[in-house]
């Protein structure tokens, strides 16, 4: 196994063009393990540790330029307020040792349905930019997953940050697993208000063989809580509407039986976080406007 | 209660610092924390090779053929082993049955067992070897249960058996069986106001000890090995070593290393043979390191299990009779099937006095993973179901299920199943009232003014309640476990202890050679001596074959039985020193001759208080030497047809409370509380105590709502290898642990002690289930639950 230590950016994507079937590595906390246990055992190791941009981050008007390899630690600590959604997905990430290390890129080159950050990125609304010395392009999230660990990159292209929406609204996070910490997802759930676009958006791991959004939940929700006039009247979402709601996240599920759960619990666990994470956000937004309200 | 659990009463033993009673700290904990201990895996030879096991694929086959050449090709690659290689005609081995083979032979019996052994210069070299090694297996059926195992047609699991139990099994897929009966249950069953039965299952648990198997074997130059080694028993792995190297005993040199763990995943052989034989063929150090994933192929796990329980009682909550019948799963090789056989069945009936009573226990060959010893060793099944019993009694009674069990708890004078009588204090009743009495902890502590606290909820920090659908519950169990080897296995320690000034000072060397994995032993041997022998410096020397055996790390044996062992030798070591004392000095003072002598604070004192002599004259540059085995009061074997017989030789009772919260709508756990209260007999180490129970507590937590080996029952393959997949408790998921110790001496141990290590891991698991099923309402006659399981999803 050769291991290739580019010194630069440019250096990394001249390296990964020479030599296609190199597996970067940053965190290791994905890679290092699939090594261990034999189930990959790459020709190239890219180590993009001394690529020192990968590392930082960048709040603008819209959204969040996450450099690939920011540590989880780093945006629980410093982006709650902008990526909520994505804080929360990043305090279930494993320890704190792995949470020192690994980063979203990882979780997106690794693609795992279970991988954390997938469901926050697919609610708050994300692109991906990656590079290759023929250019740079960004990719809206909802086309980056292709298949069990498979993405939307060419063999060429390296993921540099991943651009997400600042949160306009509430976001909520939930993930299910068969121990109370350091745990992989059995399932997980996230989900986005947007109250700019008077939307919501889902995002389901672990119960597909990709993350996915819950697309006719979403839009059985949107168009509820525009008829009901719910955005404007901030009235408690009825239970009907969220148990409806519930459902179909459910009835998007596409889960598979295997040592950490069944499907049908999957589906199952995804219905209750849905309801649970809806009534939080609306909730949260409820009392948001409240206290607009009570100051103006 | 003291706070947090600290025990309640603790009595010095002596005038000398650091000895039985105090708290001393243990010498490998502070390097154990930082980092620097030095575990079996860290160590290092110049020149050293690396040793690979070739692993078979498939759970049960014949093998057609083995190919190593394109291994043997590869630059690097010293040796590749298979059966053929295998230099005596000694080529199985095993704790009580010798059935597994080194290196399989003709056939492959689990999935996992050893095929072939490589050596090379770079462990990734001899990894890629090992994947050359082609091997051409023909698939067999696989046995996977009873069924299967009895079935008319069923493959025999191991052909021509000849050994000790083969003779009373009704089948030849069964290793042993003991039945026990007493008294005449149609009878009592007759008197019965309520019965209630149960069909339980105990999912397989592995020990998860955190230093995988590793060792080092070094070649010596008259032809033998030096083996460093990570083990439970020394000499119990060198009876099984030199055989098959075709060495003597003498020539097959132990030295313990770092031991990280053991649970009873240590009793057997891993790579201690394979070591040894790379060693020898190549006339160069071997080193073998097993990754996780090899570790989970590497080591016997806990029996997975089948009960089957009857129990009545009367109206007014007397139990009348028990019938029961475990079936445990031994899977390919016997291990220490027969004993956990014999334990199952012997302890089935519980910390209860029952008359009559029907029991057999069986355990099975299977292609499944080999099982054998873990903490709690066959009492742990058969107390997760019968507690489930006492439970589902109380409630057909409408009895508080505390007060149901006081009824019928045994005590000393009690006569067992086997016809034994408890000649110790069994505190049953009163550890069950203490640990009811305990306060409870504060519900719905998750609340706060800033919203839920989603560290104090089911599923933490994943975020999936604040607090809706949890629900509290509240369950309790106890347990009876036995110390020590039982069955009229011949259980001795063997301790030296030396005695000499150096620099002027008097200081003892203890010499054993009990595997310290972690229990701490070590401390516990240094502070006997310095109670026996009034001696500050005590130098424990490292465990090793150079001294007779010390039995094994398990059966919560140590501190009774090689405890017990430098007791006595210090006692020699004392009669020696005060011999030469009285030639000396007896001339000069009569107290000599007339008082009863002390050694306390480096001096030769009277019982009185009166200083004789200092150490350092008495000895004056002589070394006192004292070599000597111990042993507890001898046991029975159980008669095969009856059971009876006076089996064990001691008890260990501990009692939990668990207070678990429920998400009822996702089935996440989360245990807030498990109160403990055991008798200890005599606290040798209070904080080591407190270190026991919380430990086996939590391994007891593991085992209820997490802790799981699953086997594809299609083709016997384990499917969750891993720490990914096979869950054991963080600190996140373990309670708070308050503790409650009571000291009641037993007073044919040493100090009156009591082994502890095992009996919390076994009312842990029950007391768990007992408040789930309080908090759900449902029935839950398995172990681990899991979420499916409380959800109706499974």
């Amino acid at each position: 196994m050769d291991f290739l230590r580019p010194a630069s950016w440019e250096e990394a994507l001249a390296a990964k063009a020479e030599h296609p079937t190199a597996v970067p590595i940053a965190g290791g906390t994905d890679v290092m393990v699939e090594i261990n246990f034999d189930h990959r055992r790459p020709e190239y190791l890219m180590d993009l540790n001394r690529v020192g941009d990968l590392c930082e981050w960048e709040v603008g008007e819209e959204s969040v330029r996450l450099g690939a390899s920011v540590p989880y630690t780093r945006i629980m600590e410093n982006l709650r307020a902008e990526l909520p959604g994505l804080a929360l997905a990043s305090h279930t990430v494993a320890s704190p040792q792995i949470r020192n290390r690994g980063g979203v890129g990882g979780n997106l080159g690794t693609a795992s349905p279970a991988g954390d950050a997938h469901p926050a990125l697919l609610a708050a609304g994300a692109e991906v930019e990656v590079e290759s010395v023929r250019g740079t392009r960004r990719i809206p999230i909802d086309e980056f997953y292709k298949g069990v660990k498979r993405n939307a990159l060419a063999a060429d292209e390296l993921i540099r940050a991943v651009h997400v929406k600042k949160a306009d609204g509430p976001q909520q996070f939930s993930k299910v697993g068969t121990r109370n910490a350091m745990v992989i997802a059995v399932c997980a759930f996230g989900l986005a208000l947007h109250p700019e676009t008077r939307t919501v958006r889902t995002g389901i791991g672990s119960a597909a063989p990709t993350p996915i959004r819950a697309e006719a939940a979403e839009e059985f929700l949107n168009a509820a809580l525009e008829e009901g006039g719910f955005w404007d009247n901030g009235k408690i979402v009825t239970p009907s509407v969220a148990q409806q709601f519930a459902d179909l996240c459910s009835a998007a599920c596409n889960p598979i039986d295997d040592v950490r759960g069944t499907a049908s619990y999957r589906r199952h666990a995804v219905g209750v976080m849905a309801r649970r994470t809806l009534t939080w956000t609306w909730e949260s937004y409820r009392g948001a406007r409240r206290n607009i309200e009570g100051a103006a | 209660m003291p706070a947090n659990g600290a025990p309640t009463k603790i009595t010095q033993g002596s005038q000398t610092k650091g000895g039985i009673g105090e708290s001393t700290l243990r010498p490998d904990g502070t390097l154990k924390v930082t980092g620097e201990f030095a575990y079996s895996s860290d160590m290092w030879h110049e020149d050293m090779l690396w040793g690979q096991i070739l692993r078979s694929t498939v759970a049960h086959a014949e093998i057609v053929s083995i190919d190593t050449s394109e291994a043997l090709a590869l630059p690097g690659v010293y040796a590749v082993l298979t059966y053929d290689d295998l230099p005596t005609a000694v080529k199985n081995y095993g704790l009580e049955i010798q059935d597994t083979p080194v290196l399989a032979h003709g056939k492959v019996r689990h999935h996992g067992e050893p095929v072939a052994i490589v050596a090379a210069d770079h462990p990734e070299t001899a990894r890629r070897a090992a994947a050359k090694i082609k091997v051409d297996y023909r698939e067999l059926p696989v046995i996977t249960d009873e069924a299967s195992a009895t079935a008319p047609d069923a493959i025999l699991v191991h052909e021509n058996r000849d050994d000790h139990h083969s003779g009373h099994v009704p089948h030849p897929n069964i290793v042993h069986r003991q039945p026990i009966v007493r008294g005449d249950v149609a009878a009592a069953r007759r008197r019965a106001d309520v019965i209630v039965e149960g069909e339980y299952t105990f999912g397989m648990q592995d020990q998860a000890f955190l230093g995988p198997e590793s060792g080092l074997a070094v070649p010596e130059e008259d032809g033998g090995v030096h083996l460093y080694i990570a083990t439970q028993w020394l000499h119990s792995d060198l009876r099984q070593i030199a055989p098959v190297l075709g060495l003597p005993e003498d020539k097959v040199r132990m030295t313990l290393s770092g031991v990280g763990g053991a649970f009873g995943g240590r009793e057997d052989l891993s790579m201690q043979i394979h070591a040894c034989l790379l060693a020898l063929r190549t006339g160069k150090p071997v080193k073998i390191v097993y990754n996780r994933f090899e570790s989970f192929f590497g080591h016997v796990h806990r029996h997975p299990a089948k009960l089957h329980y009857e129990h009545g009682a009367t109206r007014d909550g007397k139990l009348t009779h028990m019938k029961c019948r475990i079936v445990l799963d031994g899977g390919a090789y016997a291990s220490a099937s027969p004993a956990v056989v014999g334990n199952a069945s012997s302890l089935s009936v519980g910390p209860y006095v029952i008359d009559d009573v029907d029991i057999e226990a069986i355990a099975l060959y299977t292609n499944n993973p080999p099982c054998g010893a873990m903490r709690g060793f066959g009492a742990v099944q058969a107390c997760f179901a019968y507690e489930a019993q006492m439970d589902k009694l109380a409630a057909e009674l409408g009895m508080d299920p505390v007060e149901f069990r006081r009824l019928n708890a045994m005590e000393q004078g009690t006569l067992l199943p086997t016809g034994q009588r408890v000649d110790s204090p069994a505190p049953v009743a009163e550890l069950l009232r203490r640990v009811k009495a305990m306060p409870m902890p504060p519900e719905r502590q998750w609340e706060s003014s800033e919203g839920a606290d989603v560290r104090q909820l089911p599923g933490g920090l994943s975020n999936t309640t604040h607090g809706e659908g949890v629900v509290r519950g509240v369950g309790y169990a106890v347990g009876i476990k036995n110390v020590g080897f039982s069955e009229g296995f011949d259980d001795y320690s063997t301790a030296k202890v030396r005695m000499e000034v150096v620099a002027g000072e008097p200081v003892v060397t203890v010499h054993t050679a009990m595997a310290e994995v972690g229990q701490g032993g070590v401390t516990v041997h240094a502070q006997i001596a310095r109670t026996e022998l009034g001696v500050a410096q005590v130098t424990i020397n490292p465990a090793d074959t150079r001294v007779g055996s010390a039995g094994s790390t398990s059966a919560s044996r140590q501190t009774y039985v090689t405890g017990g062992a430098v007791k006595n030798a210090c006692e020699l070591v004392r009669e020696k020193v005060l011999e030469i004392g009285r030639r000396r000095f007896g001339s000069y003072h009569p107290a000599w001759a007339t008082a009863e002598l002390l050694l306390e604070g480096g001096k030769v004192v009277t019982d009185g208080g009166e200083v004789l002599a200092d150490l350092v004259d008495v000895l004056e540059g002589e070394t006192v030497e004292v070599e000597e085995e111990w042993r507890h009061r001898p046991t029975e074997p159980f008669d095969l047809r009856t059971g009876q017989g006076n089996g064990h030789v001691q008890y260990s009772f501990a009692a939990h409370r668990a207070v678990v919260e429920v998400d009822t709508e996702l089935g996440l756990v989360k245990v807030i509380e498990l109160a403990c209260a055991q008798d200890v007999g005599k606290a040798l180490n209070p904080l080591s105590v407190l270190g026991q129970i919380q430990g086996g507590t939590t391994q007891g937590l593991g085992v209820a709502v997490m802790e799981e080996i699953v086997v594809d029952p299609k083709t016997a393959k384990v499917k969750n290898p891993s720490f990914t997949d096979y869950l054991i408790p963080t600190i996140l998921d373990t309670p708070t642990i308050p503790v409650d110790v009571l000291e009641l001496a037993d007073e044919h141990a040493p100090y009156g002690l009591r082994g502890i290590g095992e009996a919390p891991t076994l009312s842990s698991t029950p007391a768990v289930l007992a408040a789930i099923r309080a908090a759900t309402g449902l029935e839950l006659n398995r172990t681990p639950v899991r979420p499916e399981h409380l959800t109706g999803t499974a």
